[in-house]
């Protein structure tokens, strides 16, 4: 086992040295859109945990990502707490939020839960502008983007940038241990059969409620560190597409992997940029027909198209290893 | 008390269209277990069709029947073209299927129309109708006409003809009509198309009400999905009666409960459809599906 891994891990070490160096050669603005990716990396990190491994649709996971981020500006504007402290705390808060809304939608199936979030992404927007005093309005709330702390020699940008990975390596390697490990398993074979998991003496009702929590939890972080990156947060900008674009991003990078977050972070941040310049609608029509093509031609997603390919060349060259290489996971969709 | 009853029947109007919608949601779930996301952007689609004909200068009716006849096409080819591949796939697809159904019509409407939000005629008269003080919208009162209209049409398409009954029993029980002969794949399309009209004829109404633009129906949609979840995504008269219900209610809460207003629709809309599937699941009028495993 440890022979076939050394590969990943090394390979792994030299995706970070390479992304601990993209500051030293691009600009400013190209900073900021990776800071980005990484963002929407772990917003969908979470989505994937509830809708790839546990089979729970979200199509208002855009609600937490606005939470998780108004939270933070809120902190920041009226309490001037230090926005180093806001990303833990509207983790949190979105943990508990989360974990509240799991409840009831326990006892929604498949489409139920998937209008009930739906509707709870189109009314955000409207809860967002009512609480004026709080939340600014439609005007939103403007920030200043942190300096780097310690005495470090880097821009604003750059420090937001290593801040950004850092909270994605850390969350990543969480996630990774949370759903490789036991509890994984039992996430897993609730969407796989929730009567046998039930069964098995899995808690159905706990672990479905937890990753309802945990999954909002990532998307606050996400939605808090976009509040720093952009500096500025609007409701307007935290609309039914912003939901969307993540389950987009989701279905696109491959909905029950990790390694697809990045893929489909990547797919949301810089499609649009290019095809902006055709019409200002193109992007989400792009969206749109990408999104039906995958479904039809790769369910899985780019990180399980990776994946069989992978499988299909170890193969074919080590016949007899090629079994260790098979995923002992079966990368389904619900 | 006269505001009352005037409150009432303009959201008897705004119901009304709440209702079409819903019907088609629940059209489209009863045959194929799907609820459509895009419904109300392809009813968006189908009354930027209609402006077009208005806008080359046919009569009213007339644009307003070549729409439904396009909006009918469209569906059927919908639901051939698109839905038919993925018809066993995991609810996830085809709910993903949908979704990018949705921002494609929401996108290319504004590519084609533009996002500039364009005034829409009203083929009723303008004058308002008074009975003693109470003063009715004259569109209200139109609209409510055409979906008792439409709405009595399609009782008797089901109830009378020999293809409302196939498509019954293609909905009801697939397996068997294909036995006795029913082509249960055109049934289903047929559903989809219907599905599109009912979209549409609410699109048609709404819009001189909101003035059209790409992102027209995303707030009726969401009420008609509180209509169809309250009245039952498993019965179509519920589904109207929802409708007409969540119409009603709105606007009641718009006028009443001051800290509401119409500033947190949405959020009513919501609120309706969380409770109702924590109360109610099936909802009013809903039956139980019991599932072997």
């Amino acid at each position: 086992m440890s022979a076939s891994r050394l590969p990943r891990v090394a390979g792994l070490l030299a995706l970070v040295l390479i992304a601990c160096a993209l500051p030293f050669v691009m600009s400013n603005f190209r900073l900021f859109q990776f800071s980005q990716v990484y963002i929407y990396a772990i917003a969908i990190l979470g989505l994937n945990m509830l809708t790839g491994y546990n089979g729970q649709f979200s199509l208002g996971h855009g609600a937490f990502y606005a939470i998780g981020a108004y939270a933070s500006a809120i902190m920041m504007d009226r309490w001037n707490i230090g926005y180093g402290w806001t990303i833990p705390v509207a983790g949190v808060l979105c943990l508990i939020v989360g974990f509240l809304f799991g409840l009831p939608a326990l006892r929604l199936e498949g489409l139920y839960l998937a209008l009930a979030t739906f509707s709870l992404a189109l009314a955000v927007p409207q809860i967002l502008k009512y609480f004026e005093h709080w939340t600014g309005g439609s005007q939103g709330i403007v920030l200043n983007k942190p300096n780097a702390p310690f005495g470090l020699k880097l821009n604003p940008d750059q420090w937001l940038y290593y801040l950004t990975l850092g909270v994605l390596i850390v969350l990543f390697w969480l996630g990774a241990n949370l759903l490789k490990g036991r509890i994984g398993r039992a996430i897993v074979a609730i969407r796989d059969n929730h009567i046998a998991a039930e069964a098995m003496g899995i808690n159905t009702a706990l672990y479905k409620s937890l990753v309802f929590g945990v999954s909002a939890a990532y998307t606050g972080v996400a939605g808090a560190l976009s509040a720093s990156v952009i500096a500025y947060v609007a409701p307007d900008s935290f609309n039914v597409f912003l939901s969307v674009t993540l389950l987009i991003g989701s279905v696109i990078g491959g909905l029950a992997s990790i390694s697809g977050a990045v893929f489909g972070a990547l797919f949301i941040q810089f499609v649009p940029n290019w095809a902006q310049d055709i019409s200002k609608a193109a992007p989400w029509a792009i969206f749109g027909v990408f999104l039906i093509g995958f479904m039809y031609l790769m369910p899985f997603g780019i990180a399980g198209g990776i994946r069989l390919l992978w499988i299909r060349a170890t193969r074919s060259r080590v016949p007899q290893e090629g079994r260790s290489a098979v995923p002992t996971q079966a990368h389904t969709t619900t | 008390m006269d505001i009352f009853i005037q409150q009432v029947v303009s959201g008897l109007a705004t119901g009304g269209i709440y209702a079409s919608l819903a019907l088609a949601l629940v059209m489209i779930y009863q045959a194929t277990d799907v609820v459509n996301f895009a419904q109300g952007e392809l009813a968006m689609f189908a009354t930027y069709i209609c402006w077009t004909f208005l806008n080359a200068g046919f009569p009213y009716w007339v644009a307003f029947l070549s729409t439904l006849a396009i909006a009918f096409v469209g569906g059927v080819v919908i639901e051939r073209v698109l839905i038919r591949p993925v018809e066993n796939a995991p609810i996830l697809t085809i709910v993903m299927v949908t979704l990018g159904l949705l921002v494609i019509c929401n996108s290319v409407a504004g590519w084609i129309w533009t996002y500039v939000q364009k005034p829409f005629p009203s083929p009723f008269p303008e004058r308002p109708f008074k009975a003693g003080n109470i003063v009715f919208g004259a569109h209200d009162l139109g609209e409510i006409q055409v979906t008792l209209l439409v709405l009595l049409c399609i009782y008797l398409f089901f109830r009378f003809t020999p293809l409302g009954l196939a498509m019954r029993a293609a909905a009801h029980n697939p397996v068997s009509s294909r036995l006795v002969g029913i082509r249960v794949g055109w049934m289903l399309a047929l559903g989809w198309g219907l599905a599109a009209v009912f979209g549409a004829v609410a699109g048609m109404m709404v819009a001189p009400v909101l003035t059209l633009e790409p992102n027209l129906m995303g707030g009726v949609q969401i009420y008609a999905f509180a209509a169809a979840t309250l009245g039952g995504f498993t019965s179509p008269g519920g589904a109207v009666l929802g409708g007409f219900i969540v119409g009603v209610v709105e606007n009641l809460v718009g006028t009443y409960v001051h800290f509401i207003g119409t500033e947190l629709k949405f959020t009513v809309a919501l609120a309706m459809i969380i409770v109702v599937l924590l109360v109610r699941p099936t909802g009013l009028f809903g039956s139980t599906i019991v599932k072997r495993v």
